[in-house]
């Protein structure tokens, strides 16, 4: 792959560079769009529902939410998941909240003003009407999850309760203790079951996506290998919908789960799937610091704790003092003195980047200097230990379990980890990729956070797209695309199987001496050097030309023990790490081309004297779409550009 | 530290398996206890054997898919924690630990330390839900919820699934994973509806899974991650004492329908007086 970048491209006014990339945005008023292409679609008998097959990968919320919901309009849904059961998604992992424009505390919230915190948050880099769509249907999802019985925070009397989140100057996060996640999908996971008693939704849990089948240019199908057995098969359908997560893994360490993985929108985008903004990759500021080579993962603290927790570090380079020992006036709560106005709550990508800069001054805390202290002691001075155990009691003993430091004593160590990511499968307005018949929702898809994903707001994310817009899209795609009768004997599976075979045998044949982990660490370490917080021309070259190399290792030093018709972890995530080296590329290759900073995209060389991201939006307004053109070969930018009709671009200002 | 390894191998369902031994000399103590598993696996597939097969997804003690017995301890040592979150500060040097994996009839073993739980999910696919259709919730503050029975409700839906309260109880009981699904929907106003009918059909689903009954020896709550208590089982047995007692379903109708058309109903009926 080429890695010399070529001229700036010029703004291309408003038509995207290419055909597919038409995002089908309704015309009218941002506040009509969504109402009017709802009346503009075509439904689906009643009758005729149940001859429509529809796969849907991935059970977290966006996927338990679009199966459920497809199953209750009548639809035969087949539900994928490679956990041993769909209630064990990543969505289950996210602590914080949902965000919903309800203005319950009748602080000035709406719909306008989450739409705008959401472009805004994003840093001017995503679609409005998307945004706007995101924002209306957020007060849904609230009350549907009320009525599933998710247990959220109340008030005495009885109303719900909300909490602040970073970005954001009104209360509008809900939230179950430190647990939301896990409870809305758990909402989500048993109204998916409960279409599994209805006969509509069919589980297949512990089986992998391996490829996408594709017939007619239409999705089709995909082909599956049970990880129990080993057993590669196919599905058909009318459509598939991926919601299979983001692709956060590609960096080893990071917060997401060990198994999430990339591999089903990768195999998606080979085959066609344009991948939209690769390089929009979130660095949570609030995890705890690494311990050791060994570590397998980064934990999360939750971002509301900065609702009570104040960030600092001592004002003095190598500062080794315990925290106790530092006196008030010694202290750099470096948050709340360059962002008065945000202070603790600063966007997340704000918040890292100024973790970084007083970490690389040499005044960062703990082993190798790589961490700031989160600290409760006014707050508990403030609201008592009973006040702040109520809010966040289970993040301190998890914090507490993991360090053997217990936060009511001293104060929390944080920093920096790769937490989500921006980037996806690029769809249209109604959650389509360029493959006609293939769906993305959730984090898999590009669609709604721009360049920087505000707190609270992947898990609006995911549920709208599950319940309020996938089941109402599908449905016009199915009448509009005519019922062809495709199953699972047609020559495109056999030859589909046929591929992931020969990858399997491949894989299992290299015959080196090093595990998985090995390769993965080292390209992941790669990647959080060159392509992480901070990117420059010369350190994304520098990965660019790394990543082969590390390939070409891997491909003669992996050794894979066992055989390919068995459990065999070592051969699941051989698989996965396979397809990061060329997602890694992807994702350099972006951020080397957006020669801008926007949201979590830092680019050294466009900043201001301040060391705040500055934009291009002359040249770089648009969302990068990829084009797969085969293995070593360059892949194609293209470009949808986008319109801003309702708010104005600024720089985005937290101070 | 020096850890010694007794794990259970076993190759399939269909295999014999056996402990066989392995030493980490080199442990350190703020390894988590799978981590220190990752390290003895990467040096095992360096030397060509086969690594020990385990779950483990979110490694942060939520998702519920990690867990094994370590010494015959459910998650091991620490107590209100999953073995992701246990770390080997917990352990000394030299310390011999038994890796064995959940034992229980209706927990079917995989390989090694894996086995399959797919039983919880039908339990929940049984009734474990409230019935509501997407797009037809009313205002979400329509309902209000004091906060006792919210903040309960919570307390109780914190299970993870990971059934660690099967495998400690030496009925292999389920109870208190179906307690705390029922106890969660039943203290809320949206669950009240379908109380009734979804111990039922849980606590029937249960049995046939191949649990066992619950004789109130309390090992679950004991070894329970989220912390669960033993009430949640007797919510639901209360719960199932007044359901079965009452089962709608099977009480005189208010008021009788015709089964047929009046018509077909009559001549029938002389049909059968002259029969």
């Amino acid at each position: 792959m080429a890695v010399e970048a070529p001229p700036r491209p010029p703004s291309t006014g408003l038509a995207p560079s290419h055909p597919a990339l038409d995002p089908r945005i309704p015309s009218g008023p941002l506040g009509q769009k969504w109402e009017r292409r709802k009346f503009e679609m075509k439904l689906v008998n009643p009758a005729n529902k149940r001859r429509y097959t529809i796969i849907v990968v991935g059970t977290g919320l966006a996927g338990a939410a679009a199966a459920a919901s497809l199953g209750e309009l009548g639809y035969q849904v087949l539900s994928f998941c490679y956990q041993d059961s769909a209630r064990r998604a990543h969505s289950i992992a996210a602590q914080g909240g949902i965000n919903a424009a309800k203005n319950y505390q009748n602080d000035g919230d709406s719909v306008e003003r989450l739409f705008y915190d959401t472009v805004k948050g994003g840093d001017f880099r995503s679609r409005e009407a998307n945004v706007y769509r995101l924002a209306e249907v957020s007060a849904n999802i609230i009350d549907q999850c009320a009525a599933q019985g998710v247990p959220f925070a109340r008030e005495y009397g009885g109303a719900l309760a909300n909490r602040s989140f970073g970005g954001a100057l009104v209360s509008r996060t809900f939230y179950a203790r430190g647990q939301t996640g896990q409870q809305l999908l758990l909402g989500a996971y048993q109204a998916l079951m409960r279409q599994v008693a209805a006969g509509q939704v069919r589980m297949h849990p512990r089986t992998e996506m391996l490829d996408l089948v594709l017939v007619d240019g239409k999705a089709r199908g995909i082909v599956v290998r049970d990880l129990v057995t080993g057993a590669i098969s196919s599905y058909a359908a009318d459509a598939v919908v991926l919601c299979t997560g983001g692709y956060g893994n590609l960096f080893y360490l990071s917060t997401n789960a060990r198994g999430c993985n990339a591999t089903a929108i990768w195999r998606a985008h080979r085959h066609g799937a344009f991948f939209a903004n690769p390089c929009y990759t979130q660095i949570h500021p609030t995890c705890i610091p690494r311990s050791g080579e060994y570590q397998s993962k980064l934990t999360l603290m939750s971002e509301s704790l900065r609702n009570d927790g104040r960030v600092w570090v001592p004002r003095k380079k190598g500062d080794t003092r315990p925290p106790d020992r530092i006196p008030e006036d010694e202290r750099d709560y470096y948050l709340e003195r360059i962002y008065p106005t945000y202070g603790n709550l600063a966007p997340r990508d704000i918040s890292s980047r100024a973790a970084k800069h007083v970490c690389d001054e040499g005044r960062g805390v703990g082993p190798g200097g790589l961490g700031v202290y989160l600290d409760f002691r006014d707050s508990f001075e403030r609201l008592g230990r009973k006040v702040l155990d109520d809010r966040y009691g289970n993040l301190f003993e998890m914090y507490e379990r993991i360090t053997g430091d217990d936060p009511h004593q001293v104060p929390m160590r944080i920093y920096p980890a790769v937490h989500y990511v921006m980037g996806g499968l690029w769809v249209d307005y109604e959650l389509m990729s360029t493959i006609p018949g293939l769906f993305v929702g959730g984090e898999a898809n590009f669609s709604d956070h721009g360049a920087n994903r505000l707190g609270a707001s992947a898990l609006m994310q995911g549920l709208a797209d599950g319940y309020f817009v996938l089941p109402y899209t599908i449905g016009d795609y199915l009448v509009r695309a005519g019922r062809t009768k495709v199953d699972d004997t047609h020559a495109a599976f056999r030859d589909a199987e046929a591929t992931v075979q020969a990858r399997i045998r491949s894989l299992l044949d290299i015959g080196g001496t090093r595990s998985v982990d090995h390769f993965h660490r080292e390209l992941g370490n790669l990647l959080w050097n060159d392509c992480g917080m901070a990117r420059s021309r010369q350190s994304l070259q520098h990965a660019l030309a790394e990543i082969p190399k590390l390939r070409e290792a891997f491909w003669h030093g992996l050794k894979v023990t066992g055989t390919g018709e068995e459990l065999n972890q070592e051969l699941e995530r051989a698989g996965r790490v396979a397809d990061y080296y060329e997602l890694g590329e992807l994702m350099c290759l972006d951020a080397l081309e957006r020669e801008e900073s926007c949201g979590a995209h830092f680019r050294v060389e466009h900043q201001t004297e301040e060391g705040e991201a500055l934009r291009d939006d002359a040249h770089f307004a648009h969302v990068a779409a990829w084009e797969w053109r085969g293995p070593g070969q360059r892949p194609v930018r293209h470009q949808e550009p986008l319109a801003f009709e309702t708010v104005a671009l600024q720089a985005r200002s937290y101070k | 530290m020096r850890i010694v390894l007794d794990i259970w191998r076993q190759r399939s369902p269909a295999e014999q398996g056996k402990f066989v031994r392995y030493e980490v000399p080199d442990v350190s103590e703020h390894m988590s206890f799978l981590e220190m598993l990752d390290v003895l696996n990467a040096r095992l597939v360096e030397k060509g054997e086969e690594p020990v097969a385990f779950d483990s997804d979110c490694r942060e003690g939520i998702c519920g898919t990690c867990g094994f017995m370590v010494n015959g301890e459910a998650h091991g040592p620490l107590t209100k924690s999953t073995i992701c979150q246990t770390h080997m500060r917990h352990f000394h040097d030299g310390q011999v630990l038994r890796l064995e994996p959940w034992r229980a009839a209706a927990f079917p073993i995989r390989r090694d330390l894996v086995v399959d739980r797919s039983a919880l999910d039908r339990i929940i696919v049984a009734g474990g839900y409230v019935s509501v259709r997407t797009g037809s919730a009313p205002e979400a503050n329509a309902i209000l919820v004091p906060k006792p029975a919210a903040d309960r409700a919570m307390e109780a839906a914190a299970c993870i699934g990971c059934g660690a309260c099967v495998a400690a109880c030496p009925n292999a009981s389920a109870a208190l994973f179906t307690g705390a699904k029922i106890s969660h929907l039943g203290l809320l106003p949206q669950g009240q509806p379908e109380r009734p009918l979804r111990v039922l059909a849980m606590s029937a689903q249960a049995a046939a899974e191949g649990f066992g009954h619950c004789t109130s020896i309390g090992e679950c709550s004991a070894v329970c991650p989220a912390g669960i208590q033993l009430e949640v089982i007797a919510r639901m047995n209360g719960d199932f004492i007044r359901a079965a007692l009452s089962r709608r379903d099977e009480q005189e109708p208010m008021a009788t329908v015709p089964r047929s058309s009046p018509v077909r109903a009559r001549t029938a009926e002389r049909q059968q007086k002259v029969e």
